[in-house]
């Protein structure tokens, strides 16, 4: 992935940060907490949901089981209408197909649209190194450009800006990268669009790249979709000579028909609308509208590993509404980018380390970045059961055992820094098998209960650095029922 | 029926005082409960932190210990959801892994049959009013597992109200998690507390004396942080309030 | 071995154990959200283009000439992109230099176009949705994105449906299609919603019938 994440701390330590900025923690409950309701108000207006999240899930899952046969189709019916398929194995493939694409049309600089796809392998950076200057043309994606930030948010990468914030990264940053921000700009939403607007026109309407990702490829026509609001979508999709989709294998689904099913969910999951402004589709190559040259690469990178996890492939039905996002407490609290991933929230914590496998802090520690509150399964558009992958990988990351890694199928060790926690675990496993040795314990605790201390040192400071210890009581009531037989002594 | 109680591991040891209270409710609706010695914990802390193989022997053994009654009530809508929704799938991931259905097998005859306290008197008894007497200001925390993996409703709260001398108020953000989450708690401390001092925040600011939830374990992190931030309220779980009569009133 | 081959066989060898599943997807949801008449379906139309900020006008036959005629003089239009299969009588009533799309013009060129009128391919009504699929009167899609003021007709009951499937089974997916919900828009500024960024500010939906 964007090597702006590596060696990122674990999520607890970067968490930590998150927890303490009040700015940063007033900005995300305000956005996550307006979207929240608006969202249930726009599920709550369709009848059959639980009906559309069902056949979303159950199409995504059809296409996943016969992948390899979508994709050929998919590649036939592109080629067909005048595309070229290319397919990048990882990352590094996938930027080097790019910019040979980019270097072969002559120009030198290339619009964006919002994707994913090329954030997850790094493209801006890889084109630069080849003297490539990419733009990036969402309102929040410009953000995070001028600003030299991180994005935090799938749907809504400037999520951890406020307004105030946003108006003073377009007066400083705008002027370098082309037309500056208008003479006393306020920090009203409205006339931070406008400076969008204005900062960014000069720039669609030279271009002579556009480089897109997609929400969904249709196999039977070879028809790709952009769902969208602003319509720097629509100018990088229509007005450049050569078009560049980057789109995760994944995001194919079998016929025209199954859009119905997303066309209903996405919008009103991730903007809560009943219909995003703007949907563009389309199949290859167009007489006389829109670009004369189509390109579209499609990028493993770590999805046939995930693929062959029979608990963790769920995670590919995601459609990146954001959803899980927005009504995460956690998310909420620490914020995007302790995630240390272009995937935050609940689905980049069950998405990241299946990608990138387990092996770094930050991959190791995001199954254990949730509460197991649910809250994130119970919105999902395609019914993805995010604790239960959570879970999964704990197992994975404490227990080890078969993965597979660039197609190789591998047997992890458990990973490090563990040892104390399995040692326990065993241990109370013992001890939970022998309700005898259980009970001496219980005793145990309750004769020592006076020499308690109210806070503890070492590990157990994380309880006791914001929590008060439970008192523990003079006897188990294990010990209570037998003294008074269940209660009938009066119960005393 | 033979009804046996399945306090959890947490409660006998920290909270006997909510073990008491549910063997007085279930005795004056005339329920005959019993609770087997052998009990110990349903595996769902070792379960969740990724021992899934060490979850394995406890949940064996909550089989044996419970599998000859016809009905096991706990509350702890946690440990409820643990035998109700992940033991059946670890019947399934033993199946995957080669291990046959020996595991699904041993224990799938307790998990129909075990009812989060609230289920149990709602669903089973088919009471509501409990004859209960408390006259306190009470806000009610729908806890995560039984309000998504349980499904429990408004069960809590048809228990609730025809309390005498009970006022119910309302818990802005109910339905967002309190931020223990079991080993989370410390794994995550920072975050972890900062869901629960706003959860907090929220109990506080209706005025109520008591929080009220149906799972001792997020009670024992929310009471924990409300005497840190002397909020004034105390953490009460839900089965002592049902078991207060006017005769014997909790303390 | 290439890229292709080596992705394709770990998918095959992904999905070894997993058995086929051939068996038809379930669709248990619905053709469309509640049964309305025509007129009513029209009427959730403008309904929901209204809610998301898009103008919208009813007019008969014989008076869309002059309406899109004052629609133009209102906005101070001086010029209007005409795509060629438009019935020149729609027209007729303003004096705004015709600017005919053709495929030469270019970005620049259109960027200087006050308004653009189109027809449109079908509507779906629940959503407040209106679909061009480059037919002769709507023209290429970046006539009715360059421009800021975008006039689309609709022949209402005609072109209007309920839903998003009866819309999708309207369509030929070999075509080009965009779907517009309203004038652009963005929520990215706090979560919050704003119109106006980079496709027209200004989108005016006449209801034809």
């Amino acid at each position: 992935m964007s090597g702006t994440f590596v060696g990122m701390p674990a999520f607890p330590e970067a968490a930590r940060d998150a927890v303490r900025d009040t700015t940063l923690r007033g900005t995300l409950r305000h956005a996550t907490h307006t979207i929240r309701a608006k969202r249930a108000k726009a599920v709550a207006e369709v009848s059959d949901w639980a009906a559309l999240r069902e056949a979303g899930k159950r199409i995504k899952d059809h296409t996943l089981r016969h992948l390899d046969r979508y994709l050929e189709q998919l590649e036939a019916a592109v080629t067909a209408a005048g595309g070229t398929v290319h397919w990048a194995a990882d990352a590094d493939e996938a930027n080097r197909i790019v910019a040979r694409l980019v270097q072969e049309t002559g120009e030198s600089e290339v619009v964006k649209v919002k994707s994913m796809a090329t954030q997850e392998i790094g493209l801006n950076e890889a084109l630069e190194a080849e003297g490539i200057r990419a733009y990036e043309t969402d309102l929040a994606e410009l953000i995070v450009q001028l600003g030299e930030d991180r994005p935090s948010h799938i749907l809504v990468p400037a999520i951890h800006r406020n307004r105030g914030e946003i108006r003073d990264i377009f007066r400083s940053e705008m002027g370098r990268w082309g037309r500056p921000a208008p003479e006393g700009l306020t920090d009203t939403p409205a006339e931070l669009a406008e400076a969008a607007r204005l900062h960014l026109r000069e720039k669609f309407l030279r271009a002579g790249v556009g480089v897109s990702g997609a929400n969904f490829m249709v196999a039977e026509t070879g028809t790709l979709v952009v769902v969208e609001s602003e319509g720097n979508g629509r100018m990088c999709l229509t007005l450049p000579e050569t078009l560049i989709s980057v789109v995760g294998i994944e995001k194919v689904v079998p016929s025209w028909r199954d859009l119905e099913v997303f066309l209903q969910t996405l919008p009103r999951s991730s903007t809560a609308e009943r219909m995003n402004p703007y949907t563009s589709t389309w199949t290859g190559t167009t007489d006389g509208d829109g670009p004369r040259v189509f390109h579209l690469v499609l990028l493993d990178n770590g999805r046939t590993d995930t693929l062959a996890d029979e608990v963790g492939r769920q995670a590919l039905r995601c459609i990146r509404c954001s959803a899980c996002l927005n009504v995460c407490p956690v998310y909420e609290r620490a914020g995007g980018h302790a995630y240390g991933s272009v995937y935050p929230g609940p689905i980049g914590a069950i998405l990241s380390p299946q990608l990138r496998g387990t092996a770094s802090d930050i991959d190791a520690s995001l199954p254990y970045a949730s509460s197991l509150c649910g809250a994130c399964y119970e919105v999902c558009p395609v019914a993805i059961d995010i604790p239960e992958v959570l879970v999964h990988l704990r197992e994975r990351v404490a227990q080890g055992g078969p993965v597979t890694r660039d197609g190789n199928k591998v047997v992890l060790r458990p990973a490090r820094g563990h040892g104390a926690e399995r040692a326990a675990m065993r241990a109370a496993r013992w001890a939970f098998r022998h309700p005898g040795a259980l009970r001496a314990g219980q005793r145990l605790a309750s004769r020592t209960r006076r020499f308690h201390p109210r806070t503890l040192p070492g590990p157990g400071r994380a309880w006791t650095g914001s929590r008060d210890l439970p008192p523990v009581p003079a006897e188990p009531f294990r010990d209570w029922w037998q003294r008074t037989h269940g209660g009938k002594d009066g119960g005393r | 029926m033979r009804v046996a109680l399945f306090l959890t591991c947490v409660n006998d040891t920290l909270c006997p005082d909510t073990g008491r209270a549910v063997v007085r409710l279930l005795t004056r609706l005339g329920v005959d409960v019993d609770f087997p010695m052998a009990q110990t914990c349903c595996g769902q802390a070792h379960y969740n932190t990724g021992y899934r193989h060490e979850a394995e022997p406890l949940a064996r053994h909550f089989a044996e210990v419970f599998g000859e009654y016809e009905a096991v009530v706990t509350p702890s809508g946690s440990c409820g959801a643990m035998v109700r929704e992940l033991y059946p799938r670890m019947g399934e991931r033993a199946r995957a892994e080669g291990r046959g259905d020996f595991l699904a097998r041993t224990l799938a005859p307790v998990v129909p049959k075990t009812y989060e306290l609230t289920e149990f008197l709602v669903d089973v008894l088919g009471v509501t009013d409990v004859g209960a007497f408390y006259p306190h200001t009470v806000t009610y925390h729908p806890t995560c597992h039984g309000l998504r993996a349980l499904g429990l409703g408004d069960r809590p709260r048809r228990l609730l109200e025809p309390v005498r001398g009970l006022e119910l108020v309302e818990l802005p953000g109910a339905d967002e998690c309190c931020g223990f989450g079991g080993t989370f708690a410390v794994k995550n401390a920072d975050v972890s507390a900062a869901m629960g001092a706003d959860k907090v925040r929220n109990a506080a600011s209706t005025g109520a004396e008591v929080l009220c939830a149906a799972d001792n374990s997020c009670l024992m992190h929310l009471g924990g942080t409300m005497t840190r931030l002397r909020s004034g309220m105390r953490p009460v779980h839900l089965a002592e309030i049902l078991a207060s009569t006017e005769e014997e009133p909790a303390v | 071995m290439n890229s292709r081959e080596r992705i394709l066989g770990r998918v095959r060898r992904a999905l070894a154990d997993v058995p086929r599943d051939d068996s038809p997807i379930e669709r248990g949801y619905l053709r469309r959200h509640g049964e309305r008449t025509a007129e009513e379906t029209v009427a959730l139309l403008a309904e929901n283009l209204a809610d998301y900020r898009a103008l919208v006008h009813r007019c008969a036959p014989d008076e869309l000439p002059s309406l899109i005629g004052r629609l133009l003089t209102e906005r101070g239009s001086a010029s209007v992109l005409v795509p060629p299969g438009l019935d020149a009588s729609w027209l007729a009533g303003t004096d705004a230099a015709r600017v005919a799309d053709r495929a030469g013009s270019t970005a620049h060129e259109l960027d200087r176009v006050d308004s653009v009128v189109t027809g449109c391919a079908v509507a779906v009504a629940e959503t407040g949705t209106v679909v061009l699929d480059g037919s002769p009167d709507q023209g290429r899609r970046r006539i009715t994105l360059v421009p800021d003021h975008h006039i689309c007709v609709v022949r209402v009951p005609d072109q209007v449906v309920s839903s998003v499937p009866e819309a999708l089974e309207r369509l030929d997916p070999l075509r080009p299609s965009t779907w517009i919900s309203g004038p652009s828009a963005t929520s990215d500024i706090e979560l919050d919603r704003v119109e106006g960024v980079h496709g027209p500010r200004t989108l005016e939906v006449v209801l034809l019938g």
